[in-house]
């Protein structure tokens, strides 16, 4: 009787009926939902969407479970579990993150750290123009129109939640730093001075 | 100098050539290479060949072969003599040329993290969406009332109302009528003027009696007679 009582109380916790209405949203989104959007649908305090978030993080998570609760692209998402992945690669395409070429990526990358950026400033910093580059991932939809330029009126792009996603990142902070990339800027500078002049040396 | 194709038989892959930067800082970071092999007809002509619309980039491409080409002088003579463009700041074109080239390596260096992340990522599967979460609008019914429902149905069901057909003037008086009529007149006078004898009547009837005339003669009861064309039409009995 002690033991039915307990158990009852648990499926009536409101935290627990909160995690079931939570993972409902979560299977049935198109997107990684953030904590306000999910808070907005469940008509709920965002505290306590955290904690029923924790909670089905615990549920979810490798190893337990196929389904895998993880935070991206600024909020959070089911995805498939890694042990998983040959079975899921035989079963569906990904369009999105296939093939992308050497320019793609470099576009992808100034997209990523100075969007919203426009085409001519792109082709400035790649030496080449920026089209084509532009266009393709502008359809795989890995990037998106993001106003135009105050001064020039070019189109402007910045990356989409989807990038974030496909990349596995919870957000655009976890890119590396800019700086942390260029630690060897002196060096280049000394190499190029080095090459010029070693023909006269 | 070397020949024109001594670049393309560097060990470069100049099918993944990304852009005369790119093409540059492969080349400078190469320790074995010296600037001063660079053919730089070479990246001029295949940065010809890759050569969009934007004028931008057509200059900063002249910037940079400037550059090269002060960097490609400067290396022509010993280190110890004057360069003759004392104006200058020798080390501005080159110091231009270094920071294009570390901003550049540094997006490169930052495709390459992407491109390691992406197959780090590569186990990752999940479901994409076909559009991106819009929340409809909330528009309540109004409450219903299956009472004014029914109300609007009975009125569609109602019997619409007979056509009027007063506006159709036309009735045609049986020709036996004009018949019969012509036959008596007949047994009275033996004969008679038609136009004299339906001038009072309407058009239709004017047209029901002539009719009738016809009809009489078809069965040999009467003789008509026309002096000319519209003139008035005589009718006498056959038999007088």
């Amino acid at each position: 009787m002690e033991q039915r009582r307990m158990s009852l109380r648990l499926i009536d916790n409101p935290v627990d009926r909160l995690a079931r209405t939570i993972e409902a949203l979560l299977v049935i989104a198109p997107a990684a939902l953030s904590v306000e959007e999910l808070a907005a649908a469940t008509e709920d305090e965002p505290e306590r969407v955290e904690t029923a978030l924790g909670l089905l993080a615990s549920r979810y998570r490798e190893g337990r479970s196929g389904i895998v609760l993880e935070q991206v692209a600024g909020g959070y998402a089911f995805r498939a579990a890694r042990e998983a992945a040959e079975a899921c690669a035989r079963l569906v395409e990904r369009p999105v993150q296939r093939g992308l070429s050497q320019a793609a990526l470099e576009t992808l990358a100034i997209v990523a750290y100075l969007g919203p950026v426009s085409r001519p400033e792109i082709a400035r910093i790649r030496g080449v123009a920026a089209d084509s580059a532009v266009a393709g991932l502008v359809e795989r939809g890995l990037i998106a129109e993001a106003g135009r330029d105050k001064e020039g009126g070019a189109i402007r792009y910045e990356t989409t939640p989807l990038f974030e996603r496909v990349f596995g990142l919870a957000g655009l902070s976890e890119l590396p730093r800019l700086d942390d990339l260029a630690e060897d800027d002196e060096g280049l500078r000394r190499r190029l001075e080095e090459v010029a002049g070693s023909r006269g040396a | 100098m070397l020949p024109v194709s001594a670049v393309a038989e560097l060990p470069l892959d100049l099918d993944a050539f990304e852009g005369p930067f790119d093409l540059l800082l492969t080349l400078v970071l190469k320790e074995e290479l010296e600037l001063a092999d660079v053919e730089i007809v070479e990246i001029v002509l295949t940065f010809l060949d890759e050569r969009g619309e934007d004028l931008e980039v057509d200059g900063e491409f002249l910037v940079l072969v400037a550059s090269l080409l002060e960097l490609k002088a400067r290396g022509l003579f010993p280190e110890e003599e004057e360069v003759p463009f004392e104006d200058l700041d020798p080390d501005d074109a080159a110091g231009e040329l270094a920071e294009l080239l570390a901003q550049y390596r540094r997006f490169r260096t930052a495709a390459g993290w992407l491109e390691d992340k992406l197959d780090a990522e590569s186990d990752r599967f999940f479901r994409l969406g076909p559009a991106p979460l819009a929340p409809v609008p909330e528009r309540p019914l109004a409450p219903q009332q299956p009472e004014s429902l029914a109300a609007a149905l009975r009125a569609l069901a109602a019997e619409p109302p007979a056509p009027s057909l007063r506006h159709i003037t036309l009735t045609f008086p049986p020709v036996s009528l004009f018949l019969e009529r012509f036959r008596a007149v007949l047994r009275r006078r033996g004969r008679f003027v038609f136009d004299k004898e339906v001038e009072r009547l309407t058009r239709v009837e004017q047209a029901v009696a002539f009719l009738a005339l016809l009809e009489l003669r078809k069965a040999g009861e009467i003789a008509i007679g026309q002096a000319a064309p519209f003139e008035e039409i005589t009718v006498w009995n056959n038999a007088a």
